[in-house]
């Protein structure tokens, strides 16, 4: 037997649960449904609508809405309102308005497969089994978390190019030049994203460890959406914008956000824990 | 029966050792100062109503849960602090097999082999194998999710034996089992714990099973340990047995009629009648009521308690 490598740590069973759990993951629809429908409600669909309706209604733009949110735009994009308002208005939907999606991507997938890693192996029976092997309860929690935000950073950075190319697509013969990739974006799909994922999956397991379906994981666990709406929200009344050095730091939180939340998921996925809810 | 506790486990070569462990579920009290030990090879069966602390204890022996007071050794380490160890060398069929539907039957053996540290060709052979062993190396490629319930405890029992683990603890191991495969399964285990020097702890309710099986048992009831020893010793300190009464059989009804009007419990068997000897049971008088209601008795033989005798009679009796 060869149970462990020279850090100490057992990572070949570690990589057993990861791709097992991938492999789960892969082949059942509760979990992959919301994984492809949302993205491409958000990052398809919703794009291409609104640039759409800002085509049709292009000659009676109406940007008083906006006004706050337009006087925090780069003096460049400002300088551009009166002479052509509607590739403002698309280009402020698409790379500001709408550019949050790209969060609720991979926030949501760590938080559906993150449920199913812990409460739907418990509505499973699999659960006891798990914590039948050899695994410590540090290289079960890592290997918990690896399964869930592999996937989740890998959907939240195919979702953010898919968004670029269908936002690029949709703007094309209205703005000049091309929208995507621009820094706001790359800062949003590498930096915050990740972070964020990792936010929500330390939140879903704390509630997964905790109660006994999936659907009450998931469904305590979908309050983290709430700071990116609110996100969304603040955009549009005008409180601020995303910028590089906001989302920098922004970013910055988050990732020591996620650090608390996930220290103190390894006391809930701690194994006598989780064998007195079997 | 307290006074046997630990017949084996007082020998430094006990591979499992519980020393007065204690645990609650809130009010309830779990297990309540157990004591019972699994030497070297040996294959000791845990016994006990839904409920008696079967489960609590299983867990306790692979690190689930924590115990409350009391000691927990498994090969000498605590679960609790060198639980990898522990469950690295423990092959466990828990009550409700821990085999994963949604993978195939080889996926959920390649798992536990990669989980386990298994060497990759070396899990491979064992796991063909084990498919081989349990007859399910057709249906090897399907998701388990289609299989019927015995053959997931097949699987689970695969799974178990994977690593060649040195200790088994099995819970209800044959539960789902049709005959065939529970008798497969009882040789496999006989052969585990004689040739290959295996100890294992069986949790079950088929009495028979235990008592083909086991070396020696440990009854819990509401948590506490209320006998252990092997079922002749236990029988012997209950003072109960059995009796068989070979008699004509033209009268036989003649013989019911009057060990039911005495009071006395029997079973029909065969050609005869068997009684059950308890304390108090007096058998000259019987056979003298027998042979004064004029049943010809043609033979009367004294045979062993079963364990079933035993555990009835332990359970009428209460904790000791």
């Amino acid at each position: 037997m060869t149970p462990t490598t020279r850090t100490g740590r057992n990572w070949r069973g570690i990589a057993a649960v990861v791709s097992r759990d991938l492999r789960v993951v892969r082949s059942s629809k509760p979990v992959i449904l919301p994984m492809l429908i949302v993205p491409a409600v958000l990052l398809v669909v919703l794009p291409l609508a609104t640039v759409v309706g800002a085509r049709l209604g292009a000659h009676a733009v109406d940007l008083s809405d906006v006004e706050r949110l337009l006087a925090l735009l780069p003096a460049e994009m400002a300088a551009r309102v009166v002479a052509d308002p509607s590739a403002v208005l698309i280009e402020v939907t698409l790379v500001y308005l709408l550019s949050p999606m790209l969060l609720i991507v991979p926030l949501m997938t760590a938080s559906v497969i993150a449920a199913d890693a812990i409460a739907g192996e418990r509505e499973r029976k699999t659960l006891e089994g798990l914590l039948l092997t050899p695994l410590t309860d540090r290289e079960l929690f890592t290997a918990k978390l690896l399964g869930a935000w592999l996937p989740a950073v890998t959907v939240g950075v195919g979702g953010g190019i898919v968004y670029a190319l269908v936002a690029d697509l949709a703007a094309v013969g209205v703005v000049e030049g091309r929208l995507f990739p621009n820094v706001v974006w790359a800062v949003l799909v590498l930096w915050v994203g990740p972070a964020v994922a990792a936010i929500s999956l330390g939140v879903t397991v704390l509630v997964s460890a905790r109660v006994k379906t999936v659907q009450e994981a998931f469904q305590i666990a979908g309050v983290v959406v709430l700071p990116v709406v609110a996100l969304v929200v603040m955009q549009a009344g005008g409180l601020l914008i995303l910028s590089p050095p906001l989302l920098l730091t922004t970013g910055a939180a988050c990732w020591l956000i996620a650090a608390v939340v996930l220290r103190a998921g390894t006391r809930a996925v701690r194994r006598t824990r989780l064998g007195e809810r079997l | 029966m307290s006074g046997d506790v630990g017949t084996a486990g007082d020998t430094a070569d006990a591979v499992v050792e519980l020393r007065g462990v204690r645990r609650r579920f809130g009010e309830v009290r779990a297990l309540d100062e157990v004591s019972l030990s699994v030497g070297r090879g040996e294959v000791v069966g845990l016994l006990g109503h839904n409920g008696a602390g079967k489960t609590t204890t299983v867990r306790l022996l692979t690190g689930i849960l924590a115990a409350d007071g009391g000691e927990v050794r498994v090969h000498g380490l605590d679960p609790l602090v060198d639980g990898a160890q522990v469950r690295r060398t423990t092959g466990v069929v828990s009550a409700v097999p821990a085999v994963d539907d949604r993978l195939t039957a080889r996926q959920n053996l390649r798992f536990v082999g990669e989980v386990f540290g298994v060497d990759r060709t070396r899990a491979t052979q064992r796991a063909g194998e084990l498919l081989d062993r349990f007859g399910l190396s057709e249906r090897a490629d399907e998701r388990v999710g289609g299989f019927s319930s015995g053959m997931r405890q097949r699987l689970a029992l695969a799974r178990a034996l994977l690593a060649d683990p040195p200790l088994l603890v099995l819970d209800e191991p044959t539960a789902a089992l049709d005959p065939v495969a529970s008798r497969d399964v009882r040789d496999l285990l006989g052969r585990l714990a004689r040739e290959e020097s295996r100890s294992v702890l069986l949790c079950s309710h088929n009495l028979v099973e235990v008592q083909r099986l086991c070396d020696r048992v440990v009854v819990l009831e509401h948590g506490r340990v209320i006998a252990d020893g092997t079922p002749a010793t236990l029988a012997g300190e209950l003072g109960i047995g059995r009796v068989r009464f070979e008699i004509d059989p033209d009268d036989r009804p003649r013989a019911e009629r009057q060990l039911t009007t005495t009071g006395v419990s029997f079973q029909p068997d065969g050609a005869g009648l068997v009684v059950t000897r308890r304390p108090g049971l007096d058998v000259p008088a019987v056979i003298a009521d027998l042979v004064g209601a004029q049943v010809r008795i043609h033979a009367v033989v004294p045979e062993g308690a079963s364990l079933e005798d035993v555990y009835f009679a332990l359970h009428e009796e209460g904790p000791r």
